[in-house]
């Protein structure tokens, strides 16, 4: 049995802390785009990062597989890659093999064998599973059992990239420039203690969904544990996947739409919620105490993915930078602001969102204007109440 | 018989600033102290004192002093000076020794052995006098998910909840063990903060029926005072298995503070021994247990939360878990140190565990059994201060319940003398000429603050850690340390030790 949780954090910290740089960015219309825009945007926001983690997911990859598994995985030895392909014939049909390209790059040290492979369930399925969850069973199987490989990327028609090293080196070595996607999601990685360890870099994907993720969350111990009593098992200790897990429960699971799950992650204030409508306010203190140990606190910004959509979400005081922009049909999720007007400076608009508030881009959906220009909403937090008469127990606007 | 007993204390005047005014002789209800005419001097009896300091709180000149009674005893490890005496006044008496409030002995302390986290650096503090922080806790059943229907309207209907601004409630503290006064204190500051008092298992004066939206009332073994506009009245309903003070015993309130208006609220006659006995007589088993929860939730109509209550003992994982299973919507663990008005000593001193132990083996056996979310879990047994109330929220503790440190907010000085109904400062006792010395006025105020300073202080703790709501630290055993623990200690804490 292979400990992920000694590679990922040899010291054995509560959890691996990291800070960021996120890109995202997204055609409504589903057409597809050449990664070199986004490689850009993620290589001007390089001192967010400390090249010790990079990656990319891109979504639309794969138009000639759409409907086959695309796992991507990396090899310590040729033992482990003879093992897990043998592994792989055994539990699925193998449609294609092939070694991920890439290019010698000076900045990479030591890298990985990365190989990918278009697979079908058919038969292989015992009765009554449903495919996606024989899927995530099978990646499970092999991140834990063998010792030089891990799948890192496991959805139909998309597929992750990454590594140890800047998000620009990365793209670079897996000559990403050459790829088109409809969605792109990148990442830059600033951990605080692991060494360079490949899989730790995030996009964190399994099936469809990835996740990059800037923050701390300071509820990560119970975050952790409640999931546990679900059956999902934190073996890597960081918060990405304490927030890949809870999306994963919520709405694959659980069924609740991105609408309503941000408001489990974020939800507003007591106090806000009780000046809601009456409908709106039952669901939303529902929401929260039945939910009431998967609230995200302390910083965070994520960019969440799946075939279709696009979510940014911060922490409901927002601690963690996010920029939206808007072109057309054009959807940019970043760290920085500059980063969009690096590769679109005549944006139709950019805002930062309130805190809890999600982005969403929707493929067929039309891009919503900023609910600051419609409304001119006054954020919650600069409201004043009775109860806390602003000047006597002061709250500062973001 | 004469006494073999030593006094406990020496009371000492200062003679140069007596004024003779006899207020210690009319505050102390120990008979310590008394005016002698015939020398025209203020005397005492040190003998009677039991180090209250009700006398040197009230005199007016400053000029008393309580001291501990320094007779010396030859050293010896085994037979400490409270062995000895326990032993001169059973031999004396014959009697089971009694006495009041919680276990005083060395027994680990956990709290004291655990630090909590702040942010540095890789995440910010969220300052609480510029930014929300959130305290509010709802009590009661929680689902393992909701559903909402396909316009996204909320299917799942909650079982009852209880909102608490601050998740500090007041312990059972039953009326007849204190006084009206003190129990109307309770009344009105859980209503002003915004949270839970406990009648106790007494019964509530009418009087206080107002502050039923705040008030959770007790059904014990002795079904003291239960009927149904009691039950309707209340918030929550609590069954009371036992008490961490007098595991496996009920409760004892001597005749002598069976007053009129005790009998009446009681339903007992005017000066009978209120024994609780041992057991619910209709709670043998888990099932029985059931039973009566359903049984109440009937004659509530299922809008009330119930409550069950046991004292922290060997096996509290294994019965927690039944009680969930049998329908609690709460389950209070009261620990080792738990206070009462009156127990054998010898139980109250060697009988339970302490509460850091059985919550943290609480908590983790409901997460283990996926059963965490379907009942809240209070706990109380010597809680001294905010920083107590934050590591047992860290541990997993929904909320807590205080009894005596609101006692100490009253007045208390832990004399340990409540069984005698004499306490002087007029809290645990049933004596009209003592009980009007808790004003409800001033008792409500003080203990109002005492919760308004400890909200204050979780919300600067909860800010160090980088949280702003409470939530996101119950359960959050991460931001918890150990100091001094074994490995097995740590284990059972499920928390790490400190520099790992």
């Amino acid at each position: 049995m292979k400990e992920l949780n000694r590679i990922q954090n040899p010291y054995h910290d509560d959890k691996v802390i990291d800070a960021c740089s996120i890109f995202g960015a997204m055609d409504t219309t589903g057409k597809r785009f050449s990664g070199q825009g986004v490689i850009r945007a993620i290589a001007n926001m390089h001192d967010r990062g400390n090249g010790l983690g990079g990656g990319f997911a891109i979504y639309g990859l794969y138009p000639e597989y759409t409907d086959l598994y695309a796992f991507h995985i990396m090899y310590l030895s040729q033992k482990g890659k003879q093992d897990v392909e043998a592994f792989l014939r055994g539990n699925f049909h193998l449609i294609q093999a092939e070694e991920v390209p890439n290019r010698l790059a000076p900045a990479m040290v030591n890298p990985p064998l990365v190989w990918r492979y278009f697979l079908e369930i058919g038969q292989r399925n015992p009765e009554g599973q449903a495919e996606d969850d024989y899927v995530v069973g099978r990646v499970m199987e092999i991140n834990t059992r063998f010792t030089d490989a891990f799948v890192f990327s496991s959805g139909k028609d998309m597929a992750v990239f990454k590594g140890v090293g800047y998000p620009e080196e990365i793209a670079e070595y897996f000559c990403l420039e050459q790829y088109e996607g409809y969605l792109w999601t990148a990442h830059g990685r600033f951990p605080t203690n692991t060494p360079g360890w490949w899989g730790g870099a995030h996009p964190f994907c399994i099936l469809d969904w990835t996740v990059v993720h800037n923050g701390e969350i300071s509820s990560y111990g119970i975050n952790r544990r409640y999931l546990e009593q679900f059956g999902y098992h934190c073996t890597m200790q960081t918060d990405t996947e304490v927030v890949a897990y809870a999306i994963d429960l919520l709405m694959r699971k659980h069924g609740l739409p991105i609408e309503i799950v941000a408001r489990v992650l974020a939800p507003p204030l007591w106090r806000d919620i009780e000046q809601r409508p009456l409908g709106e306010q039952k669901l939303l203190r529902t929401l929260r105490q039945v939910y009431s140990s998967l609230l995200l606190n302390g910083p965070f910004t994520v960019i969440i993915a799946h075939h279709g959509e696009m979510i940014g979400l911060t922490d409901r005081i927002r601690l963690r930078p996010l920029t939206v922009g808007t072109k057309d049909n054009l959807l940019y999720l970043s760290s920085e602001e500059s980063a969009i007007r690096l590769i679109c400076p005549d944006l139709n608009e950019a805002w930062n969102p309130i805190g809890g508030e999600p982005v969403i881009g929707r493929l067929g959906t039309p891009l919503q204007p900023s609910p600051m220009a419609v409304t001119k909403r006054v954020p919650v937090l600069l409201r004043e109440s009775k109860k806390y008469p602003i000047g006597k127990r002061t709250v500062t606007p973001k | 018989m004469k006494t073999y007993l030593p006094p406990q204390f020496l009371v000492e005047r200062d003679v140069e600033k007596c004024i003779k005014c006899k207020v210690c002789a009319n505050q102390c209800s120990f008979d310590s102290h008394y005016y002698d005419a015939d020398d025209d001097e203020m005397k005492n009896r040190s003998e009677n004192c039991v180090g209250c300091h009700r006398c040197v709180t009230f005199c007016p000149t400053g000029a008393l002093m309580v001291r501990r009674n320094p007779l010396e005893y030859r050293e010896n490890y085994n037979w400490r000076p409270e062995f000895i005496e326990d032993i001169i006044k059973q031999a004396e008496s014959g009697g089971i020794l009694l006495t009041g409030m919680g276990n005083d002995k060395g027994q680990r302390i956990y709290w004291d052995h655990l630090v909590l986290n702040a942010s540095q650096v890789t995440n910010p503090s969220i300052d609480p006098l510029r930014e929300p922080m959130e305290l509010t806790t709802y009590l009661g059943r929680k689902p393992d998910r909701i559903t909402l229907d396909s316009d996204l309207n909320l299917e799942t209907e909650l079982a009852p909840q209880v909102r608490l601004e601050v998740p500090i409630m007041f312990s059972a503290i039953s009326y007849g063990a204190v006084s009206l006064n003190v129990h109307e204190s309770l009344a009105r500051a859980a209503t002003e903060v915004g949270t839970m008092w406990n009648t106790g298992e007494g019964g509530l004066h009418t009087k206080l029926y107002k502050y039923g939206k705040n008030t959770i009332a007790q059904v014990a073994s002795g079904r003291f005072g239960v009927h149904p506009e009691y039950l309707d009245t209340a918030r929550i309903v609590e069954i009371k298995i036992g008490q961490g003070a007098k595991p496996g015993i009920g409760g004892h309130l001597p005749g002598v503070k069976v007053s009129a208006e005790v009998s009446a609220t009681r339903m007992i006659p005017q000066g009978t021994d209120a024994l609780s006995p041992a057991p619910q007589h209709d709670i043998y088993s888990i099932e029985d247990l059931a039973q009566l929860i359903y049984a109440l939730k009937e004659a509530t109509h299922y809008v009330k939360p119930i409550s069950v209550k046991i004292a922290a003992v060997h096996n509290s994982a294994a019965i927690a878990s039944g009680m969930v299973r049998a329908g609690a919507d709460i389950i209070v663990l009261d620990g080792l140190r738990g206070a009462t008005g009156a127990t054998p000593k010898i139980i109250r001193d060697n009988v339970g565990i302490p509460i850091e132990m059985a919550l943290a083996s609480v908590d983790s056996r409901l997460r283990q059994e996926g059963i965490r979310n379907r009942a809240s879990i209070v706990i109380s047994g010597g809680i001294r201060n905010s920083g107590d109330v934050a590591k047992a929220i860290a541990l997993g503790a929904d909320a807590v319940n205080i009894g005596t440190a609101a006692l100490i907010a009253l007045g208390c000085r832990l004399c340990q003398q409540c069984h005698t109904g004499k306490c002087a400062w007029g809290i645990c006792t049933s004596d009209l000429f003592l009980t009007k010395r808790v004003n409800p006025d001033i008792g409500s105020r003080r203990l109002a603050n005492l919760l308004h300073s400890w909200s204050l202080e979780l919300k600067d703790m909860l800010g160090g850690m980088g949280i702003n709501a409470l939530e996101s630290l119950r359960g959050n055993r991460l931001h918890l340390r150990g100091v001094g623990l074994t490995d097995t200690e740590l284990d059972i804490l499920g928390v790490r030790m400190v520099g790992s």
